[in-house]
């Protein structure tokens, strides 16, 4: 098992270096001068190319890629930030609880979401209540989730003033993008429940607990749905990961502090460092939600633990 | 002629089963609605009532001369919304077109030399997997500037790999069969076998993922531009539109309530469309 987790963690390292090349290479594209945005509008021209030296800008791309990563080996410096002077994992760092407890929210309101209706369309195959609950989930996944942001703000906070319409300060604010992401992601919760669980349904072993005058209640909740859950972690797993800094719409309408929104702020002001450091930040932190998840495999089903320990 | 014929009858079958199925019609129908509007706007519609600012008609209710209504600069949002389809169809199509041929033919060159090829591209599709699709569409844009164009060439690239693995699983299964032994024993080049024998063959799951893909490519061109990466301002694109409301919400819903549900409707349209499609391509697969 140790081995296995050491493995993977191996495993991450050139996926970052892969990442890391792909973003640097397509941000080194991007029009603007990083000297130029550094200095300000007012600077002489001598002195932005002076910067440009200074900075290696003037390298050829791949030796320019070559000292960025070594300087992230050898010293762990992942650069400042062209627009504010600091290390740019003190930004990230401190905009990561908001992005997390965002992703934490969201995970939970695509479950309350997604499970229950899931299950119950199942159970309910073909019957109205199946064919109402596949409507709902047809409709909302065709709803882009800044729109349910925006109309929830209209509703909630401008009509009945009854939430605050942006900020990351309280639970409260926490509410409507709750929602949002909620609705945007639940829906793959819901289908992935379904299916698993209709798989689940029709094995032997439900039939036997159902003889033998299990109620239905315990049948549903406790035989099939802990035997239909691996599919589901999988897919709540994967929101989460991908929540973490994935949330921009709902970081951006909402306008909190996330990673998601600093993101998109450093990618329109060409602050390629920041860009770099969180998304190799965001793909680490996925990576490894995605290990947890295969680990959590093994608390859930026995038969997966019994492989890793035959190993 | 023979081949062709089986060919037909395939199709024959196909259809039948596509028009049984209720919410493949329904899709049809409001997608052929959206279709038409977005090629009869620039005939029923002039193109300056679109981008032609009136500060006399500013944020007007709906009425029977505006029957969206008016934004803040005075541009009748009927004419705009209109418009609007042909850029989010364009998108949507493109982007999905796009991300086919690219990913499609990788999927089929690992699928089908198998070994060190194989191994190579799809270490790369994983990584490039691995970064969040929406925040690599993002930095291309930002490299790229944004414009509806460099949108859907953006969303394409990072959809790409998604469509590759399609591919390569749909074709690894086709690749082993007698038919393509045959061909390759009657001399027939590798291009030649997998546009031929394998592509044809493996074709089903890779259009149903093509259209179901094409509404959320929709949805994350509308959010993109929402957030000012995507198509920019005087532009007619739903997201912009919505974007440009965001101030005026309260005091006019009809801005932010109109385009919102073109949207939907736009994506809705593609999902049903694209379920029935599955259905009616593969009975086996629906549960």
């Amino acid at each position: 098992m140790l081995r296995y987790i050491l493995k993977r963690l191996i495993e991450i390292i050139p996926v970052m270096l892969g990442i890391a090349f792909i973003i640097y290479a397509i941000m080194s594209f991007t029009p603007g001068d990083p000297a130029r945005l550094i200095l300000g509008a007012n600077a002489t021209n001598e002195a932005v190319e002076n910067l440009r030296e200074e900075m290696g800008l003037n390298d050829p791309f791949l030796v320019q890629f070559f000292h960025y990563i070594w300087r992230i080996v050898s010293k762990g410096d992942f650069g400042n930030s062209y627009k504010s002077g600091q290390p740019v994992f003190q930004e990230i760092f401190k905009r990561f609880p908001v992005s997390l407890n965002l992703a934490i929210c969201g995970m939970i309101g695509s479950c309350i979401f997604g499970i229950p209706l899931g299950i119950l369309s199942a159970v309910k195959q073909n019957t109205t209540t199946d064919n109402i609950i596949s409507v709902i989930a047809m409709a909302v996944v065709a709803m882009p989730s800044f729109w349910v942001a925006m109309v929830l703000v209209l509703v909630l906070s401008l009509r009945l003033r009854l939430l605050p319409s942006s900020g990351a300060t309280s639970l409260k604010h926490y509410i409507m993008p709750m929602i949002t992401i909620a609705l945007a992601n639940g829906c793959s919760v819901l289908r992935i429940t379904r299916s698993s669980m209709l798989d689940v349904i029709r094995m032997d072993y439900l039939k036997t607990a159902k003889a033998k005058g299990v109620p239905n209640r315990v049948v549903v909740w406790k035989h099939a749905f802990g035997n239909a859950l691996l599919p589901v972690i999988t897919t709540v797993g994967t929101i989460f990961g991908s929540l973490l800094g994935g949330a921009i719409i709902c970081e951006t309408v909402f306008t909190m502090p996330g990673i998601g929104a600093l993101i998109v702020s450093s990618i329109k002001s060409k602050d390629i460092p920041m860009v770099l450091a969180s998304l190799i930040f965001l793909s680490a932190v996925y990576s490894l939600v995605m290990l947890a998840v295969d680990l959590l495999y093994a608390f859930v089903d026995p038969r997966i633990k019994a492989k890793y320990s035959g190993k | 002629m023979e081949g062709n014929g089986v060919r037909r009858g395939r199709l024959k079958e196909f259809w039948r089963r596509l028009k049984k199925n209720k919410s493949a019609v329904i899709g049809m129908v409001l997608l052929g609605i959206i279709i038409v509007c977005a090629l009869l706007a620039p005939i029923l519609i002039p193109e300056e009532q679109v981008y032609a600012q009136d500060a006399m008609t500013r944020l007007l209710p709906p009425s029977a001369k505006n029957w969206f209504g008016t934004d803040v600069y005075g541009r009748d949002v009927f004419a705009r919304v209109m418009y609007g389809a042909r850029i989010s169809l364009f998108i949507g199509f493109a982007a999905a077109f796009l991300s086919l041929i690219t990913g499609g033919t990788l999927g089929a060159i690992t699928a089908y030399y198998g070994g060190r090829i194989d191994d190579i591209i799809m270490r790369i599709m994983d990584m490039i997997m691995s970064i969040p699709s929406t925040l690599l569409a993002l930095c291309i844009v930002a490299a790229l500037g944004g414009s509806a164009v460099n949108l859907f060439i953006a969303m394409a690239l990072s959809s790409m790999p998604q469509f590759c693995r399609l591919a390569r699983s749909a074709m690894l299964s086709v690749v082993d069969q007698e038919f393509v032994e045959a061909a390759r024993a009657y001399g027939s080049g590798n291009i030649r076998i997998i546009f031929q024998e394998v592509l044809p063959n493996a074709l089903g799951p890779i259009i149903v993922q093509t259209t179901q893909s094409i509404a959320g490519k929709i949805l994350t061109a509308a959010s993109l531009s929402f957030i000012g990466m995507g198509v920019q301002a005087p532009q007619p694109e739903w997201g912009t539109m919505l974007s440009e409301a965001r101030p005026y919400m309260r005091e006019c819903p009809y801005l932010v309530l109109i385009p919102g549900i073109f949207i939907i409707v736009t994506a809705l349209s593609f999902n049903l469309f694209g379920d029935g499609l599955r259905d009616a391509l593969d009975p086996h697969m629906k549960n």
